[in-house]
């Protein structure tokens, strides 16, 4: 049986396919065999994200519709043969994904797959219900920021009463805080929210913290997820939060202001 | 405390403020989305009722719902008019 991770947020452009493409990538490089889906009917970009935009034949709808076959649609990555990806639909919309056809290709996967990530779109209508419905785990992504914060809290609250797993009175899906596009300096010169803030407003366990980054633009201009670039400190943060994720004891890291002279001479530590 | 802490503690950072903000807004949204569809129906109905027997006006009843783990409870509170002993 596969774990089903959504990648979700409420809010738009927080970094969710960003982080969708990364977390693939480092479950399929450890060797788990990982499918991740774009739920982004209408907007896909996952595709660009994965650098497989030329390779896409067949979608999600396709296979929901019965037009393709699963085997069809999926896109073997280019990196990693781990790691397969199914792309969304360019030319639909939201509504040509329903509950039961979403339900029959996660199940599908799932026999196939140890790790199979939903990465969500924003907002809180049907792509996002769905994408969230069947999860195990949650990462919710969200910035520094209040409205990010509060689509966060929202979004908390639909995982908690709205997903299969909720409707069933099973156990509860698995929330995890990722917090992203972080800039320790502006915390410390009090410009924004903490880490410890955030967690205190939305009681969340903590997966890790995303540093605002240049090397995320580079790696979606190039079509490599960002946790391939190894040097880059978000490619090292995501591999902290693919680790922390297995299980493994890694202390968080890019949370304190290490850089700049100033910084050091006024910041006391 | 740093020498920046120092010449920050005048005003309040634009964080905390943020903080501040989200607290009591996230603290008011988790009661009003977590309370069921039905509720303001629920309320309109129970005062029809209850007006068929007392003189209560609008605000006089509330309708209040909490979720705590597994136990849901529905606490209604009518406030009785001074007048309304006189029937009993
Ligand atoms: N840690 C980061 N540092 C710098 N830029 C980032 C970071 N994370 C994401 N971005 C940038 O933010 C933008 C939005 O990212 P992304 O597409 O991953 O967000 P999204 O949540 O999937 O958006 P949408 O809601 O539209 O699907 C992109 O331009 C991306 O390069
Ligand atoms: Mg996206």
């Amino acid at each position: 049986m596969a774990r089903i991770i959504v990648v979700t947020s409420g809010k738009g452009g927080v970094g969710k396919t960003t982080t969708s493409a990364a977390i693939a990538m480092g479950l399929a490089k450890r060797g788990h065999k990982t499918a991740v889906i774009d739920f982004d009917v209408g907007l896909r970009n996952l595709d660009l994200i994965m650098g497989c935009e030329r390779r896409v034949v067949y979608d999600f709808i396709n296979v929901i519709n019965g037009e393709a076959g699963l085997n069809q649609a999926l896109i073997k990555d280019k990196n990693c043969n781990m790691l397969y990806i199914l792309p969304a639909s360019q030319t639909r919309d939201k509504d040509a994904l329903s509950q039961e056809g979403v339900g029959k290709v996660l199940e599908e996967l799932s026999r196939e797959f140890k790790y199979i990530i939903c990465d969500s779109p924003a907002g809180i209508e049907k792509g996002a219900h769905l994408a969230m419905y069947y999860a195990d785990d949650a990462f919710v992504v969200t910035n520094p920021e209040v409205s990010s914060v509060r689509d966060s809290d929202r979004m908390l609250g639909i995982l908690a009463s709205k997903s299969k797993r909720a409707e069933e009175n099973r156990e509860p899906i698995k929330e995890y805080l990722l917090l992203a596009r972080y800039s320790p300096e502006r915390v410390k010169l009090g410009e924004m929210l903490s880490v410890n803030d955030v967690q205190e407003i939305l009681s969340l366990h903590l997966l890790g913290v995303i540093p605002e980054s240049k090397s995320v633009l580079n790696a979606s201009n190039s079509g490599i997820p960002v946790i391939l670039d190894e040097k880059s400190d978000a490619g090292q943060a995501y591999a902290d939060i693919v680790a922390r994720y297995l299980g493994e004891n890694k202390p968080h890291r890019f949370i304190e202001d290490k850089k700049g002279f100033f910084g050091k001479l006024f910041g006391g530590k | 405390m740093s020498l920046l802490d120092y010449f920050k503690t005048s005003r309040p950072s634009s964080a905390a403020q943020a903080k501040e903000r989200l607290q009591i807004l996230v603290a008011h949204e988790r009661v009003s989305h977590n309370q069921p569809l039905y509720l303001p129906q629920l309320q309109k109905e129970l005062l029809e009722v209850i007006q068929k027997y007392v003189q209560v006006d609008k605000d006089a009843i509330s309708v209040s719902f909490e979720q705590d783990g597994n136990q849901e409870t529905l606490e209604l509170n009518i406030v009785m008019p001074d007048d309304s002993t006189k029937r009993f």
